[in-house]
């Protein structure tokens, strides 16, 4: 970066990682799409829309993770429940997804989408109006997540609740959430949830045109989201955030608001997750209550662990990290898995609190720097 | 009255096996008046086999053979039947349908044999099976069946028995057409619960569609009102203890759920996602003792409660020692690592005994229900599962409260390094807890086996639920886990028949997480400088 000298550009993209970062996701977003649609079919160096969709989704998972990296990395706040956040802006834009249907449903009804004419509902459910417009969907995919996180936030934060009964209370939400969702009068699809989506705003969702799209703006997203949190941790109050998570009650008691901090992170952060749920669903063409699952969030927890704590790029390389050994074995080796994301738990916590990053770092420098211990 | 003369008859002694024979050879006809006199003297008889030749003919499962008009008990369907002598009830091979009449009842002849049963069933030693005649009786009560009744009920010796006779020729008076027997048989039935009576008088109230009364008399309309009024006040009564014992029941598997978390949480300050995974440990020992003693199932389960407490409490320990031991003071850290754990257990458990539930059987003990009365009746095994948490709670309280363990343990939670420096080996009492926590985590597993089904997701459904009950009841505190187990199993089931189970649970979540706001520590929070810790 020849123009790192700015103060702001400067603070963006310091460090090395971060750089990193860019280049890759730069490359990524550039390559993948013209691998997949220049390079003929035949050719070994062509990329399958299975491929493109596998990386695609993997770019939307390094969003949330950075979303959780900020709560948990930088506020220390460990949220077993940011996947609810992300299904929730994914129910968001499934929803829209579905009123796109219109007629071609199986049984061919204008307004209603199918699961509710084969519930017998004759008129759409008031919160399911106005998603028929995309705009609305979108922006209804931050909203949600991110009132209901700041709802959550409020009660949770002003009456001091941290710690492990924090992230007790955050799983028992998206396990509430999971068993709302799984209801079929709740009018959301119950078990199976919205798929058989047909176009996203008139592009046919299937067209190696649209998925390319759906591609680049997920890069595109994560490049936003990324900056966004690196110039919200470097601000001013990114630094109290720091405070708060390294020392809560000092923070407080040199004056700063620790409950606003930290209910501005936990909503910002909310919001993120349902913009990659957003982003998530089109490409996979389902979303459904399995989503919620509170072994999801802890997951994209693990994912964080993995790459590294505050420091966002680590974020984005756990989740990818996991997320292919994951696709990897579940393909080759299915009784593995489990037995690898176990241990991944165990080892990662035990012997590398501060992730592949980390270790790298570790590699890279003198040992008597990394002797030090890590807080927690 | 004929009904009255057979039964003087039954004291007299059983004939001998051929006058039986002769009258049942007597039913191989078409005949109904030769029937009925044959049925008449089989009962007259009084043979061993003469209820189940009667039952057979009421069943119409009684044929003669077209060729010697031999009597047979035939079962089964379809082309080929079992036979059964009729007169030995014996087998007699298998034949085919086409060479047997059956032998045909009318209203007359069923009213008659259903007489003459209900008779037997009335004489019968086991009051169970009186009080079945009684109750079948009351079903469809007639005149026939009053006069039984009246003839029996100073007889009569067993109290319930009496009771539910005395009700049956209530009904029965019901019927009369003088207001005051009717009067006084309404009498007679308030405070009886069973569901025959409160139909009955549920009736004598109700308006016909032309306006009129079913009952004419007004005295008799107002005991009636009264009754029914009372019988609906003792009912919603008895469903409201049926809802509390239920919830309480409920409360008691989630208190076993929580309890050793409470313990490993509390004392330790260490979240182990692995919890479940340890009960569901406690619930494969259960099936793993009774696949080792398949003949005694009924002492299985209490071999099986030390069984996987040592299993679990093994695990435990190899937890604490393997992981937990080098996270101290790192509380997220150990969530996410027990949670690995809890993702290997689980694939062990996949691997060994396949991912379908297995099936545990419960002990004859164990199953069955208590009657208390016509509107109330507790099961055995919800019965079973409170007397165990409230042992186990008890065996635990004194643990902690009157052991050296226990003084140690507390001492430890409330001031590690104090501790410490007294002389207590806190490594040493740090590995006990964990034991501690997961073998009651394996017993309470063992609970589970009886109530749920015993699969590698057993501890994953009953995970949150159990942090739900520490969290809520306040950390380190056994009598906050207790009392928050027992209201969370009650509000559960106080809601459910109101907004269904998936609500109630949904309701009881946001409850909780609004509850943590007010109070952020819990019911009992811990006081000094522990809870700051």
């Amino acid at each position: 970066m020849t123009s790192a000298t700015h103060p702001l550009l400067s603070q963006l993209f310091g460090d090395r990682g971060t750089k990193a970062f860019f280049g890759v996701l730069l490359a990524t977003v550039v390559i993948v799409p013209i691998l997949h649609l220049a390079v003929a079919e035949g050719s070994a160096l062509h990329l399958s829309s299975y491929t493109m969709t596998l990386i695609g989704k993997y770019m939307t998972y390094a969003l949330l993770a950075i979303a959780v990296d900020l709560v948990w990395g930088y506020c220390g706040i460990l949220s077993l429940g940011h996947a609810a956040f992300f299904a929730l802006g994914g129910y968001a834009m499934g929803m829209y997804l579905m009123r796109q249907i219109g007629t071609r449903g199986v049984y061919g009804h204008p307004e209603l989408p199918d699961f509710m004419v084969f519930l017998n509902w004759t008129e759409l459910p008031w919160f399911w109006h106005g998603f028929d417009m995309f705009w609305f969907a979108a922006a209804m995919a931050i909203l949600v997540p991110g009132v209901l996180a700041f709802v959550f936030g409020w009660l949770a934060f002003r009456s001091r609740v941290t710690g492990v009964y924090l992230s007790i209370i955050t799983q028992a939400l998206t396990y509430a959430l999971m068993l709302a969702f799984f209801r079929n009068n709740m009018g959301f699809g119950g078990n199976n949830g919205l798929t058989d989506f047909k176009e996203i705003l008139g592009f046919d969702i299937y067209a190696p045109g649209t998925r390319v799209s759906l591609f680049v703006a997920s890069g595109v997203a994560l490049a936003l989201g990324y900056l966004a949190c690196k110039y919200l941790t470097h601000s001013r109050a990114g630094r109290v955030i720091q405070a708060v998570r390294d020392a809560e009650s000092r923070t407080r008691f040199i004056g700063y608001r620790v409950e606003s901090y930290k209910l501005w992170v936990w909503t910002f952060s909310a919001a993120l997750a349902g913009v990659a749920g957003a982003l998530y669903v089109p490409q996979v063409g389902i979303i459904n209550p399995s989503e919620f699952q509170p072994i999801n969030s802890i997951e994209v927890v693990i994912w964080v662990a993995v790459g590294g704590r505050s420091t966002l790029y680590g974020a984005v390389a756990g989740a990818v990290l996991v997320n292919y050994a994951k696709t990897y074995f579940t393909a080759a080796l299915p009784e593995f898995w489990l037995y690898a994301l176990g241990a991944l738990f165990v080892l990662v916590t035990l012997f590398l609190p501060q992730g592949v990053v980390g270790l790298a770092a570790r590699v890279k420098r003198k040992p008597n720097v990394l002797a030090k211990a890590v807080p927690a | 009255m004929l009904v009255i003369t057979l039964l003087a008859a039954f004291a007299a002694n059983a004939s001998s096996d051929d006058g039986f024979a002769q009258a049942v050879g007597k039913l191989a006809t078409t005949n109904f008046k030769i029937k009925r006199e044959a049925v008449d003297e089989i009962a007259m008889l009084r043979h061993p086999n003469t209820r189940a030749v009667l039952a057979a003919l009421l069943d119409g499962s009684l044929y003669f053979r077209k060729e010697d008009k031999r009597v047979f008990v035939l079962e089964a369907s379809g082309d080929t039947v079992a036979l059964t002598d009729a007169v030995t009830l014996a087998p007699a091979g298998a034949a085919s349908t086409r060479d047997f009449t059956k032998i045909t009842t009318n209203n007359q002849l069923r009213k008659q044999l259903k007489g003459i049963l209900a008779g037997f069933a009335l004489t019968d030693p086991d009051a169970d099976v009186r009080r079945a005649a009684v109750a079948e009786m009351m079903r469809s009560l007639d005149a026939d069946d009053a006069a039984l009744l009246r003839d029996r009920i100073d007889a009569e010796t067993d109290r319930k028995v009496r009771a539910m006779m005395r009700s049956a020729l209530a009904l029965a008076d019901l019927e009369s057409p003088e207001a005051d027997v009717r009067l006084s048989a309404v009498g007679a039935l308030q405070g009886d619960l069973s569901p025959e009576v409160f139909n009955r008088l549920a009736a004598l109230v109700e308006r016909a569609s032309d306006g009129s009364f079913a009952e004419p008399d007004e005295r008799v309309r107002a005991a009636a009102q009264k009754a029914v009024n009372s019988i609906k006040s003792k009912r919603n009564l008895y469903g409201l203890f049926e809802t509390l014992f239920f919830g309480l029941s409920l409360g008691s598997v989630l208190v076993l759920a929580a309890i050793g978390l409470a313990i490993t949480f509390g004392v330790m300050g260490v979240i182990n996602m692995a919890h479940g995974e340890l009960m569901m440990l406690g619930a494969y020992t259960t099936y793993v003792i009774q696949l080792l003693m398949p003949s005694y199932i009924d002492v299985s389960v209490l071999i099986a409660i030390p069984a996987a407490f040592l299993v679990a409490g093994a695990v435990g320990v190899l937890i604490e020692r393997g992981v937990v031991r080098f996270l101290y003071g790192r509380p997220l850290e150990t969530l996410l690592a027990t949670f690995g754990v809890s993702l290997i257990l689980q694939q062990i458990v996949r691997d060994v005994f396949t991912a379908n539930n297995r099936p545990v059987e419960t002990p004859s003990w164990m199953s069955g229900s208590l009657q208390i009365n016509e509107a109330l009746s507790f099961t055995y095994n919800r019965l079973y599962v409170v007397l165990f948490m409230a042992i186990v709670f008890a065996i635990l309280l004194f643990v902690l409260k009157r052991t050296s363990l226990g003084l140690k343990v507390r001492a430890v939670s409330m001031n590690r390094p104090m501790a410490k420096a007294m002389g207590v080996r806190t490594e040493w009492v740090d590995a006990l807890t964990f034991g501690l926590g997961s073998g009651i985590a394996g017993v309470a597993g063992v609970a589970l086996s009886q109530l749920t089904n015993v699969g590698p997701n057993l501890g994953q459904s009953y995970i949150i639920d159990s942090f739900m009950v520490v969290v809520f009841g306040g950390v380190g505190n056994l009598w906050g886990t207790l009392i928050g187990g027992m209201s969370l199993g009650v509000v559960n089931q106080v809601l459910e028949p109101h907004a269904g189970a998936v609500l109630a649970k949904i309701f009881v979540l946001i409850a909780l997480i609004l509850f943590i706001q007010r109070r952020p520590r819990g019911l009992f929070p811990q006081k000094g400088r522990a809870a700051e810790a």
